[in-house]
């Protein structure tokens, strides 16, 4: 349904080739195609507003350049330009010079505000922090039992205290008490996490301003949800007036949302988007890069993440092993194709790393590809590898077919999916040697790719 | 600057007036900005136009919808049929009115003797537990029994949560050990309300994303399996939808409907700023209606939805 605005954009300037510079009349129509992307991505319209104008301005007498096609200049002038409204760099965080460092939580209900507690926690902590998490949600049902959950989930301390009453003086003598649970107990983090609250709810925005001087936090973090429409603009805000937050998180974005809202935030609050939700896991959460965020935006896809991603989870090492040894004949081994299965696995699901992938030229049918992979296929050949004896695993001929017969029952599949595994993995050590030998390379160098 | 477009912010102390308080607002920039439209006496040109479909835009209708139904008022303004401001108020609110009723998916009749089963789905964080509680409120006070289904076993202290509200609501809650099968405990909460006759089962369900292919399937398993044991359950399939969403709920609502078999959404949190309006997109697109609003987090703070209401929220 959500055409790419690359693609529209080529298509607005199809009438523009051979022209020598951007005028008025030439770009108005990929201007309106820009505007329309925008407000898909729920980018407040004001803030579109804005942002055509000085695209505008900035494109009109532009000579076309040659190496770039004139839709490609206008989305670079765009790109440009959002990347410089939601600042070049990663923010940091604060810390206090006397430990412990305060940061508060807030946001409207569902935000996720809990869940990044224990996130933040989580990455604090294997940054060689040590959090402190309380909740100081009174309100609703069960909030104090769910982030105890999570504390006990990644192993984090957490301070519990009593709580008869559910109003503003049992919120401060929470927070309190947590400082000084903190201080005890040589904790330099104190996460305190707050019930959701409406920004036009009188009543509980006092009672965060309350908490704000009490606590005297360093960081005081805005949680929105990365689908929120044209209404960011204003629940920001008025969280941003009446707290003068510090930074934002930006959550759920391992969802198909465009996330415009993060444009809309950072333009009414002026602070930096700090950190993203990218799942439900508690290592889901990742220092915020204004490039990246753009390019999901206008629909180009986040290639620097999925690499990253990539790094973290692989262990360069091992692969280097597998591979000489892949490529010197014989070695790859059964063991070593399980190897390459978990780390697979370990980065993610195929379906968000795919969303990384821009949705435009070679990597436009990945996508939809990607949703209709089973991922619980992995698990099952996974399984059936480990249904082997470690002989199996090394020398593969000696599986016979009561071998297999044996490997089917222990892993819950059928002899059928055994052998196809057998033939993949033959299939693989076949393209290994070949490649080691160097005829494949050859053939890939020779070989003219579509496109290209 | 974004501020004198919505107006200022006053105290509001109740709820009702709270809500009061929003339509004026939007009423009165609405009109303002019709007005500027108008007065200019010139025809509604493009930029005219354009202006005014920022102004739906803001609401969350959506581009496509937006355009939709300007281009039907832009032949009308071609043709000189539209006068003046409130003729353009009353043929916007028409379309929408429109648009909003064409929407009818009825829930599943039940067998006579056999419960009720409702299926709450959503994203995370969109009120599913709190709209169950406050349903259970509902039904209780017509004098009907309510089972409760804590099929939430994935998120941290789902079942507390569902069950403070039972105990709130007087409602019995059939669950599992946290992490447990969503599906086992459908299974148990449909035989127990079978043998003992309940009225009404409401079955909460773990927020999940519509892009993760594995969990929508959990979904389409559990309407498996209460199929199995009451037929035509799951008969209602809510899905609640946070009034903040924008233009992801269209996704939210065609893939959940896909996968759950959608039949009616609840619009929560509509006691904030935010007007919802991505609802009129869905019931456009996909012929969903929207069964109630969710205004507040106290029991009772559960309506039905009002087309005609709506509409007015937003422009009258």
């Amino acid at each position: 349904m959500f055409e790419n605005l690359q693609e529209k954009l080529q298509r607005a300037f199809k009438t523009l080739r051979g022209q020598a510079v951007l005028n008025e009349e030439n770009i108005q129509e990929a201007m309106r195609e820009m505007r329309l992307a925008l407000l898909e991505a729920d980018v407040n319209f004001k803030v579109v507003k804005q942002l055509i104008d000085q695209v505008q301005a900035k494109a009109l007498g532009q000579e076309v350049m040659t190496a770039l096609s004139p839709g490609e200049q206008v989305i670079k002038i765009v790109h440009d330009e959002l990347v410089q409204l939601l600042g070049k760099d990663t923010a940091r965080m604060k810390f206090a010079s006397q430990p412990p460092t305060v940061v508060l939580m807030a946001g409207l209900q569902g935000s996720g505000k809990t869940t990044t507690s224990g996130k933040l926690a989580n990455w604090l902590k294997n940054g060689g922090h040590r959090p402190l998490l309380v909740s100081v949600d009174v309100y609703r049902p069960a909030a104090r039992e769910q982030l105890k959950v999570v504390a006990q989930a990644i192993k984090a301390n957490i301070y519990e205290g009593e709580v008869t009453e559910s109003n503003t003086a049992t919120v401060e003598r929470l927070a309190k008490e947590a400082r000084r649970e903190a201080i005890n107990t040589g904790s330099d983090v104190l996460i305190i996490d707050t019930a959701g609250r409406l920004h036009i709810d009188d009543q509980l925005m006092e009672e965060m301003q309350s908490l704000k001087r009490l606590m005297n936090p360093q960081e005081i973090l805005f949680v929105a949800d990365a689908m929120t429409g044209q209404d960011a603009v204003r629940s920001a805000d008025e969280f941003h007036k009446k707290l003068s937050l510090t930074g934002v998180v930006l959550t759920k974005m391992d969802g198909d949302a465009r996330g415009g809202a993060a444009l809309s935030i950072r333009q009414v609050t002026g602070q930096p988007i700090k950190f993203i939700g990218i799942g439900e896991k508690y290592d889901a959460l990742e220092p915020f890069h204004p490039d990246r965020i753009v390019s999901r935006i206008l629909g180009m896809g986040d290639i620097l993440s999925l690499i990253e991603k990539a790094e973290q989870h692989v262990d360069k090492k091992k692969a280097q092993e597998v591979a000489t040894r892949a490529l010197s004949g014989d070695g790859f081994s059964l063991e070593d194709f399980r190897d390459q299965l978990r780390q697979v696995k370990k980065m993610g699901s195929l379906q968000s790393l795919m969303g990384m992938l821009p949705s435009i030229g070679p990597f436009s049918g990945l996508q939809k590809a990607a949703g209709n992979v089973d991922e619980k296929q992995i698990t099952r050949v996974e399984s059936i590898i480990n249904s082997m004896t470690q002989h199996e695993r090394l020398h593969h001929e000696v599986i016979n077919g009561s071998r297999r017969k044996r490997i089917a029952r222990g892993s819950g599949t059928t002899v059928q999916e055994v052998n196809n595994l057998l033939r993949q993995y033959a299939q693989m050590r076949k393209m290994f040697k070949q490649m080691g030998k160097g005829s494949f390379a050859r053939r890939m160098a020779g070989m003219k790719l579509p496109g290209m | 600057m974004i501020q004198t477009l919505f107006g200022s912010l006053e105290e509001q102390p109740s709820f009702l007036e709270r809500m009061k308080e929003a339509v004026t607002r939007t009423r009165e920039n609405l009109a303002e900005r019709i007005e500027d439209v108008v007065s200019i006496g010139k025809e509604i040109d493009r930029p005219t136009l354009n202006d005014l479909e920022a102004t739906l835009i803001s609401a969350d209708l959506g581009t496509t919808t937006t355009h939709e139904v300007l281009e039907k008022l832009r032949d009308k303004a071609d043709r000189k049929q539209i006068g003046n401001v409130d003729e353009l108020k009353r043929l916007l609110k028409e379309e929408l009115l429109a648009i909003l009723t064409a929407a009818n998916t009825q829930p599943v009749l039940k067998v006579e003797g056999t419960p009720e089963v409702i299926l709450v789905v959503g994203v995370n964080g969109t009120g599913k537990t709190t709209t169950i509680g406050k349903l259970a409120q509902v039904f209780r006070s017509n004098g009907k029994t309510v089972l409760l289904c804590a099929a939430d076993t994935f998120r941290a202290a789902a079942i507390d949560q569902l069950e403070i509200w039972g105990e709130r609501t007087g409602t019995e809650v059939i669950k599992t050990k946290p992490g447990g099968d969503p599906s086992a405990v459908l299974y148990d909460a449909l035989q127990s309300a079978n043998s003992r006759h309940t009225d009404y089962v409401i079955v909460d369900t773990a927020g999940r994303l519509h892009t993760k292919t594995n969990l929508m399937a959990e979904l389409e398993k559990m309407r498996r399996t209460a199929q199995r044991i009451i037929p035509g359950a799951p008969h209602e399939t809510l899905l609640v939808m946070d009034a903040t969403t924008g233009q992801n709920g269209l996704q939210q609502a065609r893939l959940f409907t896909q996968s759950a078999g959608v039949t009616g959404i609840v619009l929560s949190k509509l006691d904030g700023t935010a007007k919802g309006g991505v609802v009129v997109a869905i019931s456009r697109e996909l012929g969903v209606p929207v069964r109630y609003v969710g205004v507040g987090e106290k029991p009772g703070d559960l309506l039905p939805f009002d087309p005609k209401e709506f509409v007015e929220s937003l422009f009258a």
